[in-house]
């Protein structure tokens, strides 16, 4: 009896005290998220709209009026789509392997997706323009065997951003995957061979849509990194392929219209919210079905 | 039959990529013991002229100490931060837990340039101008979602009975937090603290709008060096990171088990 009224007795007090310490406990995140992320960007909006005389329109205008700003927005759309395209080409299945992997090859491929990310993107994309120019090792190889008769330029071209950005994200990509099918259940794929499905049916009845919430992780978190790439372009191919990073970098370093350039950086933040926005919902649509 | 051609290209991805991944690392490592100011391969004769040099790289210790210093503190911070608020989420008593969850890993998803420049005018507005004190905050919502997507999946998976054993046993609620949730997280910790870390040391848009001429971050100092004078001496800074970060993969490897460590998040997004 003691121990059933100690417990009626205490409830009340203890759910008030969790209550309490919930509300504690998320306050300095609210507080930060609020005073420097939410209202910073809310001013980011504010700033887009100001124009010589009160409110204007003038920088998205002159945003989606102007030919180059209009193929800068096409090229951060495009870099992302592609580099989000082969990174997952190569991540998904080198995930499975991963999980697959046990002890010295398990920590040696692991290793290879950790220690890259010590070496600045500063540091690798300039490891890639090495790689990659006429003279280069990549050139060179293609040479040797034969695959090239004479060198071709790949530096300050699309291939090379392309290259460069997949090799820095790719992590970012394998890891949340790997999470997932690391702990996928086993025999859930064999309980379906042992009712007859062949095993492209397994896979993309069983498997894939379980793999589904790590899929979505790695796809949002590669798009949303890759579109506002701007270290990448800027040593892989600069000038010729204006992207809205280097419109906005530009706007406040050079120009200083910041206006214009809040006005870039609110259209880069929308391509980026509804990417993530729309994979998260896939994930969920995919996943009920 | 497909099954098989499956998995042998499931390895074909899993070595090509860890290939791939290496491969501009290998050439940073070769690159610093290139005999001449060119970056060349292949050379002949090896050369640690650029290892020397290092020391006598002008400008770049005030880079390494503020950045490492940043770093240091704003992971820190977003551990704290993060985890506390990872806790109440984890534990449902958050109000509007899921809502608030994607809150704090949204600044991840958000352009590091828009997010540089919307603290810039922001600060500017409030009359904020202490570049030190920019830099740190700033860093500490970048790190924050790091920690947060990390602690929340732990702590997801975390067993919060233990903790009402431990108190039952006689520890006090903050006691029975350290002694029984701290332990069976440091795999999460380790990870949220290490991708804090570098995200915060190699950021570059973010702190290219807070810098000022005097207070310069590494990698602002970095791209500024391969603008002005690419010589090797980078190439070498680099490598020893690299050797730094692989003594400690090692350590990690054999205390908690990396792939313990790949395996403790992320899959919250």
């Amino acid at each position: 009896m003691t121990i059933a009224a100690q417990e009626t007795l205490a409830k009340p007090a203890k759910l008030d005290r969790d209550k309490i310490a919930a509300i504690g406990f998320v306050t300095p995140a609210l507080f930060v998220l609020i005073l420097l992320f939410a209202l910073p960007l809310i001013l980011l909006f504010a700033a887009s709209l100001h124009g010589a005389d009160g409110l204007s329109l003038h920088a998205y205008g002159k945003l989606f009026g102007e030919a180059y700003y209009l193929r800068a927005i096409w090229n951060s759309f495009r870099l992302a789509l592609l580099t989000t395209l082969f990174a997952f080409a190569i991540g998904y299945p080198a995930s499975f392997a991963l999980a697959r992997a046990r002890g010295v090859l398990r920590s040696a491929l692991l290793a290879s997706l950790f220690l890259p990310l010590a070496a600045s993107v500063i540091v690798k994309a300039f490891a890639w323009t090495i790689l990659l120019r006429s003279d280069g090792i990549v050139n060179r190889l293609l040479l040797a065997f034969h695959i090239v008769g004479a060198p071709i330029r790949m530096i300050f071209t699309e291939t090379a951003l392309i290259v460069g950005s997949v090799n820095i994200f790719l992590p970012f990509m394998i890891l949340p995957i790997y999470a997932v099918v690391a702990q996928l259940d086993k025999r859930l794929p064999e309980a379906a061979a042992t009712l007859g499905a062949s095993p492209v049916t397994t896979f993309l009845k069983v498997t894939a849509p379980l793999t589904l919430p790590g899929i979505v992780a790695g796809v949002a978190l590669v798009f949303s990194l890759s579109v506002s790439a701007y270290v990448v372009p800027t040593l892989l191919i600069g000038e010729l392929y204006p992207t809205l990073s280097s419109t906005i970098a530009k706007a406040f370093l050079l120009a200083r219209d910041p206006a214009f350039g809040s006005a870039a950086g609110v259209v880069l933040l929308v391509i980026a919210f509804v990417v993530v926005a729309a994979s998260a919902r896939f994930g969920e649509t995919g996943g009920r079905r | 039959m497909s099954a098989r051609l499956a998995f042998a290209l499931s390895w074909i991805a899993a070595i090509g990529a860890a290939l791939f991944l290496l491969a501009p690392l290998i050439v940073i490592a070769a690159a610093s013991f290139s005999p001449t100011p060119v970056f060349d391969l292949p050379f002949t004769g090896a050369s640690l002229r650029w290892y020397e040099r290092i020391p006598r790289l002008d400008g770049f210790w005030p880079a390494l100490w503020l950045s490492l210093e940043i770093a240091a503190l704003a992971t820190f911070s977003a551990l704290i931060i993060g985890t506390l608020a990872a806790i109440a989420i984890a534990r449902g008593r958050a109000p509007g837990g899921a809502f608030f969850a994607t809150a704090l890993v949204s600044p991840l998803m958000t352009p590091g340039l828009v997010l540089g420049i919307a603290l810039l005018q922001y600060f500017r507005a409030i009359g904020f101008d202490a570049t030190w004190s920019e830099l740190f905050v700033a860093h500490v919502v970048v790190c924050l979602p790091y920690v947060a997507r990390t602690m929340i999946a732990g702590l997801a998976r975390f067993d919060f009975t233990l903790v009402e054993a431990a108190r039952t046993l006689g520890c006090t609620y903050p006691g029975a937090i350290i002694k029984a949730m701290i332990p069976a997280l440091a795999p999460s910790f380790l990870v949220a603290g290490l991708f804090s870390f570098l995200a915060s040391l190699d950021n570059y848009p973010v702190s290219i709008f807070l810098s000022d001429a005097r207070t310069k971050t590494l990698p602002i100092k970095m791209l500024q060096y391969i603008d002005e004078s690419p010589d090797p001496t980078l190439a070498a800074l680099s490598t020893l990171i690299l050797l730094a970060t692989l003594v400690l993969l090692v350590v990690c490897d054999r205390s908690v088990g990396l792939h313990r460590m790949a395996g403790t998040g992320d899959q919250a997004g």
